[in-house]
């Protein structure tokens, strides 16, 4: 991979940055020029070889032949299902209805993903490149790129880039001096994370409400208007014209046999090092976490890894040498996702951390279908029964009833999933379950229907001042004299040990 | 506001049709704009605009947070319960500090029109959470004496 800013060997002290361990072991290629060129100017991205895979395709190879590369290549979409992209569009192409479209999803709402966001705002060109080329090989003149609009930088670049790209004849009319003509236009999202379902996202392009349909049909066959269209994740069209120049072996010699390429992860959570990274396809999460990622921070234990966001799932310690794989990951009771990576240690309370993909996910059902609607509502209230010390033994029964039905009845990928993070957190962390419902503790110290605040005798000094501070009167004291907290007043919210200037407040 | 698909005028073709109602989200941006929320007013215009139906117009609304059916106050308190901010443990605690103090429930207005406050999804402010953002301004690293100065300060603002 060449750079312009050409690391020089330094003999001294100071180390190329692709030697940093954060580095190291990554394999850049939809990241390959984020952060190294300007995404303002196509110049810097023609110089790194930009459009020259389009003009490969549309000037020396048939439609056919792109799908040919892509299907060898076996990329897999890496919007969280990972289909093999050149079907997809074989699919579409196939599909006789006409005009088709070509459609980005960069919908990006998993809680701690940003992957497609830094692609976007630091590479837009490789997205509109992958993009032509797609609308070459299946036939189609017009693409829309899905956005969310939270992301205003993101839709600033892309906005600079097409117009770029229409002056420099790489999008618009006769692209190459060819027949083939393609434009691209941006449509901004509203806050419902359900759009980046693909049914969903298509409705909303229409300017509709954002509500998955069932398929069949396809996209491929009926999509936006009714017309055959192709949906592709971000990183899916990034990846593209590098496969079109190096070759589908070349591709296909990254990662491992049934996940060929790289992955790309938002590390985040409880670890050392956070960001982005590419690494091959089949690298475990052992050497993602702590290679990479640099470990746990303050000395603290790791307890689980959650990929897949909010649909996804958590694993613990024992699976940490699974290779990161759409197929491994499955098999180890997590999913790929679109790649978010959280990592969280000793402190964080796994039905409270189940809890909080739950939240999130059962807020954004569409209400469209019963199972996902209601399902959703009833887990929350088991979850939310168990953390508050109120569970009984027969809600894990509970939640995993409701989880199988939601499962199987749901109208669209979002209902089917919701369930995933607590099915996995309830298959590794049983105990911590068991823990709140028999024992009425929380192992992690964080249910605060399950902990008590405490004033520590030999720390406490008299000073009053979270006396002065607890919102709830709980705390009484005279000066100089140590202090005591009536648990049934206090509500837990923690003030008192922010303000507390001796350490003499603690959990128990 | 983004560039969207070409907009024509003809309305006897139903693609054509369909186009037209495609600019709906990007009309609803540019009119909330216009007049900080979408009234009634707002939504009759944009329902004319586009050939559709207040009803149909109101329904698309409705599905999406972004949009604002109701007014809003003067300082719009967005509590971000994003994954960084709910690890160090802020959103619910700062959520249920806040609407104590203003007496509002998340989505609610103080009688004054003063104050909004709002749950939202990450700030991009993860490094620095617990991040709370009123109206265009980022707050980081958020703690309940922050909070108390904060509504102090905005409630002696005019
Ligand atoms: C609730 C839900 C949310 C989704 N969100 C996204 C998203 O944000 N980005 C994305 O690319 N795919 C998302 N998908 C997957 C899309 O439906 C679709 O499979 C994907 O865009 C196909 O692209 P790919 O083949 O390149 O992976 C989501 C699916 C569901 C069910
Ligand atoms: S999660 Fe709150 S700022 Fe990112």
């Amino acid at each position: 991979m060449e750079s312009p800013v050409q690391p020089q060997p330094n003999p001294l002290t100071i180390p190329s940055y692709t030697d940093l361990p954060f580095y190291r072991k990554q394999v850049r290629i939809a990241l390959r020029n984020c952060g190294i060129i300007n995404p303002e100017r196509i110049e810097e991205y023609i110089e790194r070889g930009g459009y020259l895979a389009l003009a490969k395709a549309v000037t020396e190879m048939t439609p056919d032949e792109v799908i040919g590369v892509m299907k060898d290549s076996k990329l897999r979409g890496r919007g969280g299902a990972g289909f093999v992209t050149g079907i997809k569009w074989e699919f579409a192409r196939r599909s006789p209805a006409k005009p088709k479209y070509v459609i980005c999803n960069a919908d990006e709402g998993d809680p701690g993903a940003f992957m497609d966001r830094s692609i976007l705002e630091g590479d837009p060109h490789s997205v509109i490149e992958g993009m032509a080329i797609a609308a070459y090989a299946i036939g189609s003149e017009e693409g829309y790129i899905y956005c969310r609009a939270e992301y205003p930088l993101a839709i600033a670049h892309l906005k600079i880039a097409i117009q770029q790209a229409r002056e420099f004849g790489f999008l618009g009319k006769n692209i190459f001096g060819t027949n083939f003509s393609f434009d691209l236009y941006i449509k901004e999202g509203a806050g419902a994370f359900v759009c980046g379902e693909e049914t969903a996202l298509m409705a909303s392009i229409e300017g509709r409400r954002g509500e998955p349909r069932p398929r069949p049909p396809f996209p491929a066959v009926s999509g936006l208007w009714n017309k055959p269209s192709n949906v592709n994740n971000v990183k899916s069209y990034a990846m593209t014209p590098q496969i079109i120049l190096n070759g589908a072996e070349w591709f296909a010699s990254i990662g491992t046999e049934s996940s060929p390429g790289t992955a790309i992860f938002a590390l985040t959570g409880k670890i050392n090092h956070t960001g982005l990274i590419e690494v091959p396809m089949g690298t475990t999460l052992r050497e993602i976490i702590y290679d990479i990622g640099g470990g746990i921070p303050g000395g603290k234990q790791f307890k689980a890894v959650q990929t897949g966001g909010p649909l996804g799932g958590c694993l613990p310690a024992e699976a940490l040498d699974t290779p990161v794989d759409f197929d491994s990951l499955v098999q180890a009771g997590a999913t790929m996702g679109s790649g978010g990576m959280i990592v969280v240690d000793e402190d964080t309370c796994m039905v409270e951390f189940a809890k909080y993909f739950l939240t999130f996910a059962s807020a954004e059902s569409c209400g469209k279908c019963v199972p996902c609607r209601i399902g959703g509502r009833r887990l929350l209230e088991v979850l939310t029964r168990i953390g508050n010390g109120e569970g009984k033994p027969e809600d894990l029964d509970e939640i995993e009833y409701i989880s199988r039905n939601m499962k199987e009845a749901s109208l669209c990928a979002l209902g089917q999933l919701t369930p995933g993070p607590v099915m996995a957190s309830l298959r590794f962390f049983r105990s911590e379950y068991e823990a709140h419902i028999y024992d009425k503790k929380c192992p992690a110290k964080v249910c605060r229907g399950l902990i008590t605040y405490k004033v520590i005798e030999e720390n406490c000094t008299g000073c009053m001042v979270c006396k002065r501070n607890c919102p709830a009167g709980a705390i009484s004291g005279e000066k100089r004299q140590v202090h005591y907290i009536d648990p049934n007043i206090c509500e837990r919210c923690g003030i008192c040990i922010e303000v507390c200037k001796f350490d003499a407040i603690m959990i128990e | 506001m983004v560039a969207t698909s070409p907009i024509t005028t003809q309305t006897d073709n139903p693609l054509q049709d369909g186009r037209k109602r495609a600019m709906l989200l990007a009309a609803l941006y540019i009119a909330q704009e216009q007049f900080g929320w979408l009234s009634e007013e707002a939504i009759q215009r944009v329902a004319e605009r586009l050939n559709l139906t207040v009803g149909q117009v109101k329904s698309t609304a409705s599905f999406y947070t972004m949009f604002k059916l109701q007014p809003q106050g003067k300082y719009r308190i967005q509590v971000c319960e994003g994954l960084s901010c709910y690890l160090v443990g802020g959103a619910e605690p700062i959520i249920n500090y806040i609407a104590e103090k203003l007496g509002i429930q998340p989505g609610e207005t103080t009688p004054d029109g003063k104050f909004t406050l709002e749950v939202v999804q990450c700030l991009a402010a993860c490094g620095t959470a617990p991040a709370v953002k009123v109206n265009d301004e980022l707050y980081e690293n958020m703690t309940f004496s922050a909070i108390d100065q904060l509504l102090e300060r905005l409630q002696q603002e005019n």
